[in-house]
Parts: structure tokens; sequence; C-alpha cells
């Protein structure tokens, strides 16, 4: 097995990536498709400011803004920014643990194809009669009366794609457990690394709730079950429950990395140690651990009775201790550090404040008896879009920029990264900032059009500018992206020059081994601490030696594709002949699959010591 | 025990010191599991004698099961063993979670 590269035709690079289980490649697929997602979701976006642009607009029908707006919500919470976040998490935590891969390779690229396939079921809705149009939240009350199959896309779709996250959050848990390199304490994980760990936990416990609720939802819809039909005997709030105890938690799933790329991206360009690390560490798990517990301050108005929304209220209003000690640790860290404002710093300095906009309406919200006045309306969506934009898109922009050399080996243009930037900023505070007014005037949130005469043209205006900003600012990055590429002009280890922690020790990209020799870690920001100390690489923890790695697998991909089968013939069991037949086969894929993979003895491959000390006289010559 | 030589890879392990801890391990066993036997005579017995309210019986087996358990967890799966924080900190978690779940639907869904 030579470890050498070779240039290969495009059927072979595409049958590598088909087949991949190594976390770095399968990072790019996230990337790759997340990204294509996240397009997606931002043209729905633009389709509702543009209808919401003038009074009386009629760019979109009712019925289809309904379907955009629901399609919106759910693309980018689900199959745009997790995807991403687990793409930079896959690309860049095991690098930060000195681990060689995940601990489970094969199950690392099961997630993916399961999530690809889950979100390309969801998207295939607008050419099969129609997509799913009850919200991203789907009440079950509302969607149980929506006719056609969008719900049941929704239904079948986030069912696919969630058992994919939900593998790749136990895999992640796995990995940070066991695969620490010599030396990596848990107290000295990077931040990334820790929020990583804590947003896979949410993941392992908020992921089974939404299976739960998904599968009730389905089998409501298309087998004839009644557990939301109150009717028949059940109860509708129940699915409310449900949802809100993954939905809650969910939103931590997503800022909780965005948390870590903020905290690793200001340390390294404040070029200091991280203000208060073990305060950060408590309140990341403090944060995850109150997540479970405040689910209800989405259901304040569903009439919980007033001792039920005091206590979830208090409890919300507690989240905003560990994170106030966040914030002020970042600023604690920037003070006295010496500050290169680079694209990604630029991104970290102005989350800062932006988030803080969104925590102080969230702690407004969580006030139950005024949540009385601003439930369902734009204010909620200003709130909302704060933390998501302001905080989650805001940080997978910056890695983009900081984890991109690590990832492709070629450096992001830093001017047009630093239009991209003040474009997407200024156009997001544009687009937000007035729809909170918008809200305390009165505009619900989820209509379609609103009339003339009422003080809202003004502010909704507004609002579409800035949205077209943002547009602008993406389509920027994609051009600079292409760009970047077509020059291909190859940096080295430690492209920021300010690396600390063990991703910048190794080659940009990474050797598909990572580590020659596993890394020994002598403390917090270990590369930071080997190169105060004059040296240009990490001490090795151990002799050179045989390497083992995973085989390449198509099996994924089979297992995936089963499920997507099988999904179209639960939907059309009730309407055509071979529904019940394509249900059986899809199923019967998926089973085989995993068949194969049971019997099959696949012992992976070594790679061995001398082409190892070939590959490095290859190199020096 | 027929095989005297040590199947593991560390030089320095004691064999002696390794029985003594087996044979202990076993007695916990067998005293648990005779517990467990006798726990669930008390559970039949709680439902086949006496009038008892339903009220006392059905959480009083509920306790039963929960002893019983702990029992599995820590006697028959070793998690009172050394190296299983981890999984002691995830299991615990998740009983949090799923409890506030239970009682959050039983308070204030079907109140």
């Amino acid at each position: 097995m030579s470890t050498y590269a070779q240039k290969k035709g495009v059927g072979a690079v595409l049958w590598d990536y088909l087949t991949t289980v190594d976390h770095k490649k399968i990072a790019i697929l996230y990337l790759i498709a997340g990204g294509f997602f996240f397009v997606l979701g931002g043209l729905e976006a633009m389709v509702i400011r543009i209808q919401l642009a003038i009074p009386d607009n009629n760019f979109v029908s009712a019925g289809f803004y309904n379907e955009v707006l629901t399609m919106h919500g759910t693309t980018m919470i689900f199959l745009a920014a997790m995807p991403i976040l687990l793409g930079f998490m896959n690309a860049v935590m095991p690098l930060q643990i000195g681990a060689r891969d995940v601990a489970f390779p094969f199950l690392n690229a099961l997630g993916f194809w399961l999530f690809l396939f889950g979100g390309l079921f969801l998207n295939l809705s607008w050419f099969l009669g129609g997509a799913p149009d009850a919200g991203w939240t789907s009440y079950a009350s509302l969607s149980l009366a929506s006719e056609g199959h969008g719900i049941d896309f929704y239904a079948l779709g986030l069912q696919i794609s969630g058992f994919g996250t939900l593998i790749g959050g136990i895999n992640f848990l796995v990995t940070i457990i066991n695969m620490r390199a010599p030396g990596m304490t848990y107290m000295r994980m990077p931040l990334f690394t820790w929020t990583t760990f804590v947003a896979s936990a949410l993941i392992l416990f908020a992921f089974p709730p939404l299976t739960v609720g998904i599968f009730f939802l389905t089998f409501d819809r298309l087998f004839g079950a009644n557990f939301f039909d109150p009717t028949m005997g059940g109860n509708t709030v129940i699915w409310e429950h449900l949802f809100w105890i993954f939905g809650h938690p969910e939103v931590y799933i997503l800022i909780l990395p965005a948390f870590g790329i903020f905290s690793e991206i200001i340390s390294t360009f404040s070029r200091k140690r991280l203000f208060g690390y073990s305060s950060m560490v408590f309140a990341t798990v403090l944060i995850g651990f109150l997540g479970f517990m405040v689910w209800a301050h989405h259901m304040f108005t569903t009439g919980l009775g007033p001792i039920a929304n005091s206590i979830f209220a208090v409890a919300t209003m507690a989240i905003a201790v560990p994170t106030g000690i966040k914030i002020f640790n970042w600023l604690f860290t920037m003070w006295g550090g010496s500050i290169r404002f680079t694209t990604p710093m630029l991104y970290a300095v102005s989350f800062v404040p932006s988030f803080l906009l969104g925590g102080v309406t969230g702690v407004m919200l969580a006030v139950a008896a005024a949540d009385y006045q601003y439930h369902d309306t734009y204010f909620v969506v200003a709130h909302f879009h704060y933390v998501i934009v302001g905080g989650v898109v805001l940080a997978i922009l910056a890695a983009t920029h900081f984890y991109w050399p690590k990832m492709f080996g070629t450096m992001l243009n830093e001017f047009l990264g630093k239009i991209t930037f003040w474009l997407f900023l200024i156009g997001f505070h544009l687009t937000f900032f007035i729809q909170h007014f918008l809200g305390l005037m009165g505009m619900p949130r989820r209509i379609f059009t609103f009339l003339p005469n009422q003080g809202l043209e003004v502010g909704n205006v507004v609002s579409t500018v800035g949205a077209f900003f943002m547009a602008i600012a993406v389509i920027i990055l994609l051009i600079n992206i292409v760009i970047t590429s077509v020059k291909n002009v190859k940096v080295g280890n430690d492209p920021w020059g300010d690396g600390r922690s063990l991703e910048w020790a190794i080659a940009s990209p990474p050797p598909f081994y990572n580590f020659k020799q596993l890394p020994l870690v002598r403390g917090l920001d270990p590369y930071w601490i080997e190169k105060m100390e004059g040296k240009k690489e990490m001490t090795p923890a151990e002799p050179l030696g045989d390497i083992h790695m995973p085989n390449n697998s198509f099996i994924p991909f089979m297992i995936s594709l089963g499920l997507f089968i099988a999904a179209f013939g639960a939907m059309y069991r009730l309407d055509y002949s071979w529904g019940l037949p394509v249900l059986i086969l899809g199923l019967l894929v998926t089973l085989l699959s995993m068949f194969t993979r049971s019997i099959k003895d696949d012992h992976g491959f070594h790679i061995h010591k001398e082409d190892l000390i070939d590959e490095d006289k290859g190199r020096k010559a | 025990m027929a095989n005297q030589q040590s199947t593991s890879e560390n030089p320095r392990v004691d064999l002696d010191y390794r029985r003594k801890k087996n044979a202990e391990d076993m007695r916990y066993q067998v005293i648990t599991f005779s517990l467990m036997i006798f726990l669930t005579l008390i559970a039949f017995a709680a439902v086949g004698f006496g009038d008892l309210s339903n009220w006392f019986v059905v959480p009083f087996i509920l306790l039963l099961a929960v002893v019983q358990v702990i029992f599995q967890l820590y006697y028959f799966m070793h998690m009172s063993h050394k190296g299983h924080e981890a999984p002691q900190l995830f299991l615990y978690s998740g009983v949090l979670v799923g409890f506030i779940t239970v009682l959050a639907f039983m308070t204030i869904i079907w109140w």
C-alpha cells in the first residue's frame, strides 16, 4: 500500500469520496452538502423578504409562502447549520486531541450519508406535489390537517437525517473519551473540542425525543394512529413538548460549537491563553445541563399554568449566568492581548455584541407574563435570528476562513474575506434589528403579507435591503472560494502564524493518517508551548511504528439509500399499489447492507514503518 | 484455576491479588443474586397476599425495580469498579433527562 498521493481521474475521486471513511474527507462532504443547503435556505429567505418588501405584495401566493417559510427554517437548522458544524467538528476535533481518526470511521460515513439522503428526500418535496407547510415546528394540530404529502416529507426526511446526526454525536463522544493523545487530559482539551463534547452529549439526549415525536407524527399521518388526535383520545400538546424537549437543546447544539470556534479564534489572534479556561469549560457544561430544563418557555401561551410558567421562566433566566461568564472571558482574553484583526477575528469581535443583543432579548422573552405580548410576533423572529445568525452563522463564516487552510491547504483571500464580513455584518443588523420594532408594533410572525398604512412599510423594506446585503456577501465568499481554489497557492503547517492547538502542528491538509507519531501533550495550547521553547514541531509520545487504518466502504451509502427508498414506499403506500413493495424493498436493501457489514470481516490495513520513513526521505529530497 | 499463566500484557500483574479480587467479586455476585430473588419474591407477595392498596403496591414494586437495576449495574456489570466514570456520568444524565420528561408529562400535560 503506497502512501503517496497520486493523480486520479474524476471517476476515481468520486468513488473515493463515495466510499471514504476518513474524517477529513467526510468533513469536506459535510461542508459541501451543508453549504448547498445553506444557499438553498438563503434563496428561500430571499423569497420571504421579497414577498414582504412592500404591503399587499403578490410575488408568491399564501400557500407557497407557507412552504417557503417552513423549508427555510427546516433547511437552515437541520440541513445547513448543524451539518456544517458537524463538518468542522469532523475536520478539526480529531486533530485537536491528537487522534488519527474518529472512534468509528464507518459510522462517521454512515452519519453523513443518512443526513444527505434525508435532506435530499425533504427537498424533493418541491418537485413532488408541494413542500411541508406547517412551520419548522410542525405543531400537530396544524400538520395533521395539512393536505398532500408535504408533512410526510418533513417527518420521513428528518427521521432519516436525525439518525445520521445521532450517530455522529455518539461517535464524537466516544472519540473524545477514548482517543486523546498521551498527556491530553480533559482540562487540556481546546475549547472547540470541549464544546463538541458537550454538544454531542446534547445530541445524544435530545434526538431521541425528536425521533419519538416524529414517529408519532408519521404513524398518525400514514398508518392510522391517533397519538395527537384529541377526538380519538390523543393529545396534541404532546407533540409540542416532545418537539421542544428536542428543540431547545438543539439551539445549544448549534451555539456551543460556535462558542468553541470563537474561543479558538479570539485566543489565537489575541495571542493569549484563553482567559478563565476552567470557567469556560464549567460554563459550557452548565449551559448544556440547563438546556434540558427550559423547553417549556417556547410554550408559555399554551396554558401550562402559572406555576409551570414561573419555574421555566426562572430556569431560562439562569442560563444567562454561564453565558455571561463566557462573554466576559472573551473580553478579558482580548484585553491586553496583541490583537491581529484578520477576517476570522473580525467575525469574532463582532459576534460578541451581536450575540449579546440576542441574549438580552432572550431574557426579555423568558419573562412569562411579557411573553404573552411578544409571542408569535416579529420580536421573536428578530430574537432567534440574532442568536442563530449573530452566533452560529457568524461562527460558520469565521471558521470557514480560519480552518480553510487546514482543510484545503490554501488561504482564502483576506481582502475579499473582509468585504464579505462587512457586507454580511451590516446586512445582518439591517435585516433583523428593525424586526424587533416591527414585532413590538404588532406584526405577527409567519404572515405572508401585510396591509398598507399600518406603519409597517419602512421597517419591512429596510429589512429586505439588509437581506440583499447578506446575499451579496455570501456570493462574494463563493467567488473567493473559487478564486482561491483555482490559484491553489499551498501554505505551510501554521499559516496564521499564531496557532496554539495540535492541528496547527501538522501539514495543511494533514496526511490521511494525521500524526506519524502521536504527539506528547504537555499542557493547554500544546503547540504554543513547544513554539515558545523554540521547537518547530511536537515531541512524539511513541516510536515510529506501523499505523492501522480502516478500509474504505460503500456500505454506508447503501444503508442510507435503502432508507431513502423505503421512505418513498411508506409515503405512497396508501396512494399506489407499488408503495408497500417499495417500502419492503428499501428496508431489505438497508438490512442486507447491514448484514453484509456484520458478516464480512474487514480488519483494515497497516501503513508500514518503512513506507513512513521513505516518505520522509522523499519529502526532503 | 488450571491456567496459571497471566494473560495480561502487563508483566507486573499480581495473580494472587487477582484471584482474591475475583473470589470477592464472586461472593458479592452470589449475595446480590440471592437478594434479587428475594426482592422478586417480595414483589410477588405484595400482589398475591393481603389486601394492600394499589397506591402502596405500585410505588413499592417500582422501588424494588430500581434497587434491582442498581444491583444489576453495580455488581453484575461492574460499574462499581474503577474506569466507569464516563458511563456513570452519561447514565445518570440520561436518567435525569428521562425523569424530568416523565415528571413534566405527569404534571403539566395530564394534570
